[in-house]
């Protein structure tokens, strides 16, 4: 049967954590389909410094692409490597993280292939269609469903008749789960030359600087984010100040961003961060759609406003009727105890 | 030497300022209280162009843009700041494409203008955030891509070099022409509308705009060719109808909804002393916090 792709992005000898996700993500899929879940990690001399951290997620075969010419990423090599395999293996599905690299490899590899994709999926699913008007019905679809029309929608995508079903999906979206610290896939070393010709090698990249997120929101158990609401910059020091007590981190909407209450790494939304933490505490978040995108995952959600008809206190567990200067501090208070 | 640039640009729906009559009681879009406008990342791939135009002389800006006819507009939009002209691409047959088949229908447009060098486009349209559209068009023109490109920094020899975003960080890359660029918002905002260029353009008009009962400067656009914008249908460009809109479309929409937030049972609760004691005792209790 037709396996479930995942494409894993390397910096350097790492794996990105996206991907990761996305082979737990594949796994399950996998699963439901009754069928093999491969990966493909392409880079330079990465053999022996990639495969565990990739097969531990229920890789059953690990596909290796090393040769000097493929770190850092261009477009062309890369899409010759899917192009190719894909041709040879005929997957069902391919995963791969809407990051720069997943949204520049992506759609070119999909238009080689003429085969649908969606981008920053935000659930995938298996499930069937019937189209009534062709009077067919098809099994074991990939639903692919993403927000559209800027946030306001939420649309269901598949490709009935095109394989790969291809999507991407963003970091923090999806949960990486270590399925079996000796899961024993198979490991496959491919001959580069043979999937890329020397002319993809086009693109020099001269110079490059990569900064190690300075953010830890995105992995964080407890995330304590700020709106509009909160105020002024100087407010947002409450948020610091309980975040210290619970060891949590300090996120923000787009809202408090745009008006200067904090730095743009903050930004907690479809086109911010995607966070799930175990809890999140709300303070002065009115909760737009794209909001409640990037945090509606998470554990127990405690909203603090001034406004009872926030849209966010439909999702919280805790609605707290009351002012991030007035709140805040009492549960520095009475967490002290 | 000159270059021979296409700029992709689209009109799109302003999604950035949804109101609450944006969508109606079925759940469909209300496209009437949506202002079109000219998809800010193609604005920006734009300025790229112009700026190329203005350091090689001889290089001309074409306007490449897929929609109904109203969306000449953004062709308009474009020659008042600088583009040299531009074809609209309209057909029903082009109707209800995917970002796939909207590239096949783009590329063969850049086919039919031959010879370009170079193509810029937005990084994506913030009516469907895609960013697919750019990629794909490089696949179906056999091009080579440079995508999330903030500043083109030289053009030498044929190699342009552009530095581009990249996740957490920058990088700058080196490529020979021709090429697709796709162009961040990050990079430097379009000039302003010009104004002579505004009164020398802004009678211009693609066929399908002109209306049937002919129109009141009839003449004027006989002896000024420039007025009347390039069209181009499926036919004129031989496109293989499999390839375009919907059937050319591999993506289908099995639904939509609307986004409705699903009530939890939550408790209610006061900013006061006693509430917040509660309340934190409760979190320390389960472990959820502490």
């Amino acid at each position: 049967m037709n396996s479930v792709y995942v494409y894993c992005e390397l910096e350097g000898t790492q794996v990105a954590e996206v991907s990761q996700e996305l082979l737990s993500k594949g796994r399950k899929l996998a699963d439901t389909l009754g069928v093999k879940l491969e990966a493909v990690a392409a880079g330079s001399g990465i053999t022996g410094k990639v495969e565990a951290q990739i097969l531990p997620y229920g890789v059953d075969k690990l596909h290796i692409f090393d040769a000097p010419g493929l770190f850092p990423y261009t477009s062309l090599p890369h899409s010759s490597i899917l192009i190719n395999l894909f041709k040879q293996e005929q997957p069902q599905i391919c995963l791969m993280g809407a990051t720069v690299i997943g949204r520049d490899l992506g759609p070119r590899v999909s238009s080689a292939l003429h085969s649908g994709l969606t981008a920053d999926c935000t659930a995938l699913e298996i499930g069937s269609h019937e189209d009534k008007r062709a009077g067919k019905v098809y099994d074991q679809l990939l639903y692919q469903i993403r927000p559209a029309f800027g946030g306001n929608i939420v649309a269901t995508i598949i490709n009935p008749e095109n394989r790969p079903q291809m999507a991407t999906v963003r970091s923090g979206v999806m949960k990486a789960e270590v399925l079996d610290a000796n899961y024993p896939g198979e490991v496959i070393v491919e001959d580069v030359a043979k999937f890329v010709p020397e002319t993809d090698y086009v693109v020099k990249v001269i110079d490059r600087q990569v900064e190690k997120a300075s953010s830890n929101l995105k992995g964080a158990p407890i995330v304590i984010a700020g709106g509009y609401g909160v105020g002024s910059k100087e407010n947002f020091e409450l948020l610091y100040a309980l975040a210290k007590e619970i060891h949590a981190e300090v996120g923000a909407s787009r809202a408090a961003i745009d008006a200067g209450f904090c730095e743009h790494n903050m930004q907690i939304g479809q086109t911010g961060v995607t966070v799930r933490p175990k809890v999140y505490i709300a303070c002065g978040i009115s909760g737009a759609i794209q909001h409640v995108a990037g945090m509606k995952e998470s554990g127990i959600i405690i909203s603090i406003n001034t406004d009872p008809n926030a849209p966010i206190n439909q999702i919280a567990d805790y609605v707290i009727n009351g002012s991030v200067e007035e709140v805040l501090p009492k549960m520095i208070k009475y967490y002290k105890g | 030497m000159g270059l021979k640039i296409v700029v992709l640009a689209k009109q799109v729906p302003d999604t950035r300022n949804v109101g609450p009559d944006a969508m109606t009681a079925e759940g469909t879009i209300n496209r009437a209280a949506l202002p079109a406008i000219y998809n800010p990342e193609d604005l920006n791939a734009l300025e790229q162009a112009l700026r190329l135009k203005d350091k090689f002389p001889g290089t001309t800006v074409t306007i490449v843009t897929m929609g109904p006819p109203r969306a000449a507009e953004v062709i308009r939009e474009s020659m008042y700041r600088g583009a040299d002209g531009g074809f609209l691409l309209t057909d029903r047959a082009f109707a209800g494409a995917d970002t796939l088949a909207t590239s096949y229908a783009l590329s063969t447009a850049i086919r039919h203008i031959g010879d370009v060098d170079l193509v810029i486009g937005g990084r994506q349209a913030i009516d469907g955030d895609t960013a697919q559209v750019g990629p794909q068009v490089a696949e179906k023109l056999g091009l080579n891509q440079i995508t999330y490109v903030e500043e083109i920094l030289a053009l030498e020899d044929g190699l342009l070099t552009a530095k581009r975003h990249i996740d957490g960080g920058v990088e700058t890359v080196q490529a020979p022409l021709p090429l697709v660029l796709t162009v961040n918002s990050s990079a430097a905002p379009c000039r302003p509308r010009n104004a002579k260029l505004v009164m020398k353009y802004k009678r211009c008009l693609a066929p399908l705009e002109k209306p049937a009962e002919g129109l009141a400067y009839a003449e004027e656009y006989d002896k000024k060719p420039w007025l009347t914008l390039g069209q181009i249908s499926c036919a004129d460009v031989n496109a293989d109808l499999a390839q375009c809109g919907l059937s050319g479309s591999p993506t289908k929409v099995k639904s939509i909804e609307n986004i409705v937030f699903k009530a939890k049972e939550s408790k209610v609760l006061t900013g006061s002393d006693e509430d917040i004691k509660g309340l934190m005792a409760e979190l320390l209790a389960n472990h959820t916090i502490g």
